[in-house]
């Protein structure tokens, strides 16, 4: 039962970052209903973004406090890593919109190889590796020899995952800018045509789906401490299945199958084999796409002749 | 923007001026963070940071002179010509008897410079340079023309989005490599030599056997959906193979993997090896020609067979199937047999191809397999012009040898320091390739067909009227 609940606490920490992830993934598909292939790489980008104004930050400035390096971290890593989303969908995408379905996609996976050989060349193919930091956990219980604890670079996930989630809920229900976004989502060429900036609904919508992947890379640099230029692919084929597993187009969708995501992988790895962990989340993909396409909280797309 | 030029129309060179400050000041924020700072391990094996600023300077003001010029550039000619420039330049002021001798005179002549090649070559380099130049841009490029006549069979010709067709290849790889290091030697020892060949036919099947296996359960799917389990389960084979080691020796591979011989002829120095059976001085480029014959032949193969299929009544099924799924369903196709004999007949060249690796390398291991090189095949096809075989040929040198020819740049190490390695640009210049022609030509460099079926004379049909399917 300890293992259970340890178990649990882990899932729903890295379920955590995968929904943050899977926002990106399944705002980009609502709107230009385009599978944003190197959004997993963009991800990987504001790691080493965050590594480096972490860096520069503790060693070069001397920032003592390590909550507001952590702080200062999350917004440079969030401004950053938008301002690339948005040249990338400016020079990348937003050309090749209307045209024919593969195109974009082959731009994407394109787009995917040139940031992660960007950064293997400007940084190095070496794992980078980080002091561990926020070291101190809380011990939840000790029955039975065996520690379940909950540590404060836990914490500090979940905290950061749902006021950010909050913000965003906010935003995408409440704002002006929200209310276009849906009004693209249904339909582009009517929202046009009362008035909407639907270039700039799209561009905001890549900034957001990225600066909220800068925050997932925030924490995911915070809780595992190490970053490689390879760590996109499969952070982001995971999170493309969360969101797949929520119901692509469904940002609660996106949250709870990122949850789940995470916690089908770290129960897996305790309890069956860690070597098939991925084996696992990709077979879930395989299954959710092939029996229940349109997730838990979608829509069911209905083809017309 | 016609808004601008209503009013008082800026010259353009103050208008380039500006945009190109705009592209600047965003390539600073773009690149700024990892360019400027520099993440090092120092004596103790801590990570430290070092500053890089004069590398951003560089880059920021080579975005500045790009952006700046591309803005002239277009500010003299519309917009909607300078996509089509590119090829009007050229092609446009060539005669039509002449481009009518070029489009028909390509193919043959392209054949004959693929089957003297190695001879050139030979003749050229004499010996010692030589197998570098057939295996790394004959061979090379070859497997991956070979590989991508047999993706488009699926995706160019039956529309059907597939992103995992690296697990057919290595299914046919492992298939040879198990059965020539394992099966062979303990049941018919005898049959050493011809292993290659009897190998080929099973390494095929097999790949067809998993393209049916897996095309099954993804029936239903389509478009996005299907590229995106057809991604999953190729890397659902590559996992296998890495943590299955009792059947595929993980990590480590497989080596000593039997060469192929000269229809029982092995490709070594003793007295019954094919240079000593024919008089020759023994040399490893005899084993590199014939390997490269033996590409040849294979992609010659499957060119061949996808141009007679388009013309049998499953490849008019197949293109019925990429223009409209429902209707070619309320026409009485069997859909699904039609997507089954795609993803199976795409699958066996995949394993056909996969054979020919193992055997041409000795040695494989997971890492061959890895999604990276699927969606290389899968931008040749695009690149090439989906459908179009001599494009995606084009798409193959372009892209496969263009990033050979970097291995090829030692000179430059004179200009940029002997640290400088232009090898580990090649992917980085891959993909900004790969976007660069999807934004100059979204329908890939030839962009026309030529349809099967016709009233009085066959006519190009230009792809802005060919579907890409909806599966």
């Amino acid at each position: 039962m300890e293992v259970f609940f340890q178990q649990l606490i882990n899932g729903v920490t890295l379920g955590s970052i995968y929904g943050l992830i899977a926002i990106g993934y399944t705002m980009v598909f609502g709107i230009i209903g385009m599978v944003n292939f190197s959004h997993g790489d963009v991800f990987m980008v504001s790691t080493f973004i965050a590594l480096i104004a972490l860096m520069v930050l503790t060693t070069w400035l001397g920032v003592s406090s390590i909550l507001l390096a952590l702080l200062i971290v999350l917004i440079i890593a969030m401004v950053f890593t938008s301002l690339i989303s948005w040249t990338i969908e400016r020079v990348a995408y937003r050309p090749l919109r209307g045209s024919f379905r593969l195109a974009p996609l082959i731009s994407a996976i394109g787009m995917s190889i040139v940031l992660s050989n960007f950064v293997q060349v400007a940084q190095g193919p070496r794992n980078k590796a980080i002091d561990p930091i926020l070291n101190s956990v809380f011990v939840l219980s000790a029955a039975g020899g065996y520690q379940v604890t909950l540590s404060y670079k836990q914490i500090l996930i979940m905290v950061v995952t749902v006021g950010l989630l909050a913000i965003f809920w906010w935003v995408v229900a409440k704002t002006p800018l929200g209310r276009a976004q849906r009004a693209c989502e249904q339909d582009r060429k009517m929202a046009a045509l009362l008035g909407v900036d639907v270039d700039r609904t799209i561009s905001i919508t890549f900034v957001m789906g990225a600066a909220l992947a800068a925050v997932a890379g925030t924490l995911y640099l915070v809780y595992y401490g190490v970053v490689n230029f390879s760590d996109g692919f499969t952070p982001g084929v995971k999170a493309f299945t969360a969101a797949v597993l929520g119901g692509i187009g469904s940002l609660p969708g996106a949250v709870l199958g990122g949850l789940l995501i995470g916690l089908i992988e770290v129960f897996w790895s305790a309890y069956f084999s860690v070597e098939y962990k991925d084996v696992a989340a990709f077979s879930i993909l395989a299954i959710v796409l092939i029996f229940m396409p349109q997730g838990i909280l979608g829509r069911p797309d209905v083809e017309k002749v | 923007m016609p808004l601008d030029t209503a009013r008082a129309a800026p010259s353009p060179v103050a208008r380039a001026v500006k945009d190109a400050l705009f592209a600047a000041l965003v390539a600073a924020g773009v690149f700024g963070p990892l360019l400027a700072f520099k993440t090092t391990q120092d004596m103790q094996n801590r990570l430290i940071v070092e500053p890089r600023w004069d590398l951003l300077a560089v880059v920021v003001l080579l975005v500045w002179a790009g952006r700046f010029l591309l803005s002239l550039w277009q500010a003299r000619v519309r917009p909607e010509t300078t996509a089509a420039i590119g090829t009007h330049l050229v092609w446009g002021l060539i005669p039509q008897s002449i481009r009518l001798v070029i489009r028909n005179g390509l193919p043959p002549a392209a054949l004959v410079a693929l089957f003297v090649y190695p001879m050139m070559i030979l003749s050229l380099t004499g010996g010692g340079g030589a197998l570098k130049w057939i295996d790394n841009f004959g061979i090379q490029i070859l497997i991956y023309v070979m590989l991508a006549w047999g993706l488009n069979i699926v995706v160019g010709l039956a529309g059907l989005l597939d992103l995992g067709y690296v697990a057919f290849y290595a299914v046919g790889a492992y298939a040879y490599a198990l059965i020539a290091t394992k099966v062979i030697p303990a049941t018919f020892p005898g049959l050493g030599v011809w292993a290659f060949w009897i190998c080929l036919p099973i390494a095929g099947i097999l790949a067809a056997f998993w393209g049916v296996l897996l095309g099954f359960p993804v029936l239903r799917l389509r478009g996005d959906y299907l590229a995106i389990v057809t991604l999953a389960f190729g890397e659902i084979i590559r996992l296998v193979l890495i943590n299955w080691t009792d059947f595929s020796n993980g990590y480590e591979g497989i080596s000593t993997i039997p060469r192929p011989s000269f229809f029982g002829i092995p490709f070594n120095a003793s007295d019954t090896g094919f240079a000593a059976t024919f008089g020759l001085e023994f040399s490893p480029v005899y084993r590199t020609i014939f390997l490269y014959y033996v590409i040849v032949c294979l992609a010659l193969l499957t060119a061949w067979v996808s141009n007679r299929l388009r013309r049998l009544p499953v490849g008019r099924a197949w293109e019925a199937l990429r223009e409209d799924e429902i209707a070619c369903r309320s026409l009485g196709i069997n859909t699904v047999n039609t997507k089954l004999t795609a993803f199976a007949i795409g699958a066996m060249f995949g394993g056909f191809a996969g054979s020919f690796f193992a055997a041409r390398q000795g040695f494989i291991s997971p890492e061959s397999f890895t999604f990276m090189e699927s969606a290389v095949i899968l931008a040749i096809v695009v690149l090439g012009g989906m459908g179009s075989l001599i494009g995606t040929a084009i798409a193959a040198v372009a892209m496969i040898g263009g990033t050979e020819l970097l291995r090829e740049l030692d000179w430059m190490k004179a200009i940029f320091g002997p640290q400088f390695d232009p090898v580990q640009y090649r992917m980085l210049i891959f993909g900004f390739a790969m976007v660069v022609i999807m934004v100059w030509k979204p329908r890939g460099f030839v962009s026309t067909r030529m349809p099967t079926a016709f009233l009085k004379s066959r006519r190009a049909v230009s792809s802005a009227h060919v579907k890409e399917g909806h599966g």
